[in-house]
């Protein structure tokens, strides 16, 4: 039954990414290309190291973008606004961590604080306006998002900016010293005999992000908390009913995400930017929405979606070169999301109908039998 | 106390209109007396009513469409996608068969973003968020892709954007009120010459009038058109009763025999036909081309008017103005926003000391508050920078939300899940 179970709930990811596969096939067909040999480059390219590396590298924000989001929706909260929590914490954390003299390690602590606090706090408006006000979640933290833009490029323009050299017209914060960076994985993989080539550097927040997805594992599905979490996103009535007060839970529970939201833009800042510019990574909120829905909430699941969205990306930049528009991977994101949130929902209801069929025919044997009362297995 | 029930919701509409009248009437009084204390010409005049009609149209038209969807019971989130897909159609439809062709074929890109929405939502029960959040997604993938494919090689074009679009839409003057022409012949632009007595209130009331009566564009009268007509449709015929009906109690509305599924398809397809009508609107009117993040996050503000109006047509009208006439003036000038300020405040005032004396005493001191904060603002600022202008739509959504949640009413089952035959609403 449990193996059944498990061949059940990955029927539906599989299932969409065979129709996402068959649905930019037909976008290849259509402008005269073999998707065959596209599909082929792809997975050459893809699989060569430094491919790998920018994949990785670009599935751990997404990793934690869909942590934040899976937060809330374990307990049917929509946390929308990941995007502008993890924009504004950035651009803070980014310009305290550049000026304040405090030394190296203590200065990646910083960091993360103050972007875990300022998403947090962003975060906690929205949950402040649904528990005392009945604001709607959705349409808080959307229009959060856009304030949040605004204040961004506000602060960076008028208030948080660096004095530029003569010639230089990108609007960015002083860059955070060497001594608070997180370093890059190289080293550990050359141990690993992996060599990684010029150029290629695996974000050093891997490990932290690993270490979040255990956390949220742990506090999800093993801790009190988690268990009134997952109950009151199940059944709210019944967990009010048993003591838990939704009130206090939405806002706890929109704080947490809000927290994990402003470490998006970590990942980024220590390995790749050094500062917030007006050009940093931006979409990383709403793609950890699609990661959290294609992964089910579920930390392996997240992972494995953020990866293979990362792996998309990567291996599309080969097509550009056979005359295909890489764009196409932004085709198959969108199309898996969809299907795999449509086979979820068929897979569920054909489950449910099973369990229905199941117990109607428990039932009838039982009252052949000559037992009135089913028995409790 | 049965001519009490036909006649109560005539007089309670008689009243409503009463209401909004006098509330447009106050709002024109108090912009003309701002403008004459500050001196801020541009706060009232007929450069910024005709911008701002301008701008607020693609608000109006995606958030009439998101009033369709709504109603119907399917919450559209979407609609920035749907907006997306209405420019990239209708630009590439105006580029090879001009303007009417950019428009029919602009619908139908988004009314295919609806349809897709509507086949997850209704058909397969999806959660109308996560459907929405995907079709934005999906949109803005597509349009790139198909720019790659009908855009590149093209002179002047490119993977973000698509050449220039043939024609343009006609536009009309109002003959005898503001200078329009009459079988050919020039007639006198009464307005435009009350405009420039700067006389107080007349002027301001004939900038409007010339601001909304002069180079009007033909979609734009069809779009201000649908206001009434959306209105009339939803709450005078039959279909729309049947829709509203299955945005409020779909268990009911199927006991009648109303078409559930059927009605919600239709609401959210002409849904993102209006959304598709509204980016081809962004591209007629303001650029000429498709450039990619053209709607920049407008079908978002469209579902603020939606909620800033109530889930009604004249609320969502007001929305689009509100939130149009503040870009409209960012575009325009720096002084008339820093005056604005004191009309904000002004207006922020009156209606903290209204609810204040009606008993909601911290929302309206939270106002009053806020508007002290304007004043200061106001007296100490001596610019306001534009990224604070491009946040008001979002703001004052947030406010209204908070101050007014109590006095909003969405349709009741909006956002629902259902599925035919089931027996109470979930």
């Amino acid at each position: 039954m449990r193996l059944r179970r498990a061949l059940i709930a990955l029927l539906a990811p599989a299932s969409a990414l065979i129709l996402a596969v068959l649905v930019s096939s037909i976008a290849v067909l259509l402008i005269h290309q073999s998707p065959l040999t596209a599909f082929k480059d792809m997975a050459q390219f893809g699989v060569r190291t430094d491919s790998l590396i920018f994949a990785a590298n670009e599935a751990i924000p997404l990793f934690v973008s869909g942590l934040a989001v899976a937060i809330g929706f374990k307990m049917g909260l929509f946390n929308i606004g990941v995007e502008g929590q993890y924009t504004l914490a950035a651009l803070l954390a980014a310009y305290v961590g550049a000026v304040t003299p405090v030394p190296g390690f203590l200065r990646i602590i910083l960091i993360l604080l103050v972007a875990m606090t300022v998403g947090a706090a962003w975060a906690s408006v929205a949950g402040i306006l649904k528990v005392t006000r009945g604001v709607h979640e959705v349409i808080s933290t959307i229009m959060l998002n856009f304030i949040a833009f605004g204040f961004t490029s506000y602060l960076l323009a008028h208030l948080l900016k660096q004095q530029n050299r003569p010639g230089d017209f990108v609007v960015k914060t002083k860059e955070i010293p060497s001594s608070g960076l997180i370093p890059s994985l190289n080293g550990l993989l050359r141990g690993l005999g992996v060599h990684p080539p010029a150029g290629s550097d695996l974000y050093g927040f891997l490990p932290l992000a690993l270490a979040l997805g255990i956390v949220y594992y742990v506090l999800i599905w093993r801790t009190r908390f988690g268990f009134d979490l997952r109950a009151s996103g199940f059944n709210p009535n019944a967990s009010r009913v048993s003591g838990v007060d939704p009130r206090s839970m939405v806002l706890k529970v929109m704080i947490l995400s809000g927290a994990v939201a402003g470490l998006v833009g970590m990942p980024d800042l220590f390995g790749l930017y050094h500062r917030y510019t007006i050009d940093f990574v931006a979409g990383l909120g709403f793609t950890g929405i699609a990661v959290a829905l294609v992964g089910r909430n579920h930390p392996v699941g997240i992972a494995l979606a953020a990866f293979l969205f990362g792996f998309l990306d990567r291996s599309a930049q080969v097509l550009d070169l056979v005359g295909i528009p890489k764009e196409i991977t932004i085709i198959m994101r969108g199309v898996i999301i969809l299907c795999v949130v449509i086979a979820y929902e068929v897979v569920r209801r054909v489950v449910q109908a099973q369990e229905v069929k199941a117990a109607a025919e428990r039932m009838r044997q039982l009252s052949e039998e000559g037992q009135t009362e089913p028995v409790p297995a | 106390m049965i001519t009490e029930t036909v006649e109560a919701p005539q007089e309670r509409r008689q009243a409503r209109l009463r209401t909004v009248l006098l509330a447009a009437g106050l709002v024109l009084f108090l912009l003309s007396f701002v403008r004459s204390v500050t001196g801020a010409t541009d706060l009232a005049s007929s450069g910024t009513f005709s911008a701002t009609l301008r701008v607020a149209m693609p608000i109006l038209l995606a958030g009439l469409g998101g009033l369709y969807a709504e109603r119907a019971g399917v919450v559209n989130i979407g609609l920035e996608g749907m907006m997306i897909l209405g420019t990239w159609f209708g630009a590439w439809a105006g580029w090879h068969w001009g303007p009417w062709g950019g428009v029919a074929i602009g619908m139908l890109g988004g009314a295919l973003g609806g349809l897709i929405h509507a086949v997850a939502t209704v058909s397969f029960g999806i959660d109308h968020i996560i459907s929405g959040v995907a079709i934005n997604i999906l949109a803005a993938g597509v349009t790139r892709f198909l720019s790659v494919i009908a855009f590149t090689n093209t002179p002047g074009a490119g993977i973000t954007q698509s050449p220039q679009v043939k024609g343009s839409i006609p536009d009309v003057n109002v003959p005898v009120l503001s200078g329009g022409h009459f079988f050919g012949l020039k007639t006198p632009d009464v307005f435009g010459v009350l405009e420039r007595k700067h006389w107080f209130l007349v002027s301001d009331a004939g900038a409007l009038l010339k601001g909304l009566t002069s180079n009007v564009s033909l979609l734009t009268i069809a779009a201000v058109a649908l206001v009434p007509l959306t209105w009339w449709i939803l709450w005078r015929t039959a279909i729309g009763l049947r829709l509203r009906s299955v945005g409020e109690h779909p268990v009911a509305a199927e006991s009648l025999g109303v078409p559930v599924y059927a009605m919600k398809y239709a609401g959210v397809i002409v849904s993102g036909a209006l959304a598709g009508l509204a980016g081809t609107f962004l591209v007629y009117e303001e650029a000429g081309i498709y450039r990619e993040g053209q709607t920049a996050g407008r079908g978002f503000i469209a579902l603020a008017a939606l909620i800033f109006g109530n889930w009604r047509p004249v609320g969502v009208m007001s929305g689009a103005g509100l939130f149009g006439y503040a870009e409209a003036l960012q575009l325009r000038s720096n002084p008339a926003i820093l005056a604005l300020l004191v009309f904000a405040a002004i207006a922020l005032a009156i209606t903290g000391g209204w609810l204040f004396l009606r008993g909601h005493r911290r929302g309206g001191a939270a106002l009053l508050v806020l508007a002290g904060l304007m004043f200061w603002w106001h007296a100490a600022a001596n610019k306001v920078a534009n990224e604070f202008i491009a946040i008001t739509p979002y703001v004052v959504t947030l406010l209204v939300l908070a101050l007014a949640a109590q006095r909003l009413r969405p349709p009741a089952a909006d956002g629902r899940r259902y599925r035919k035959g089931q027996i109470e609403s979930i």
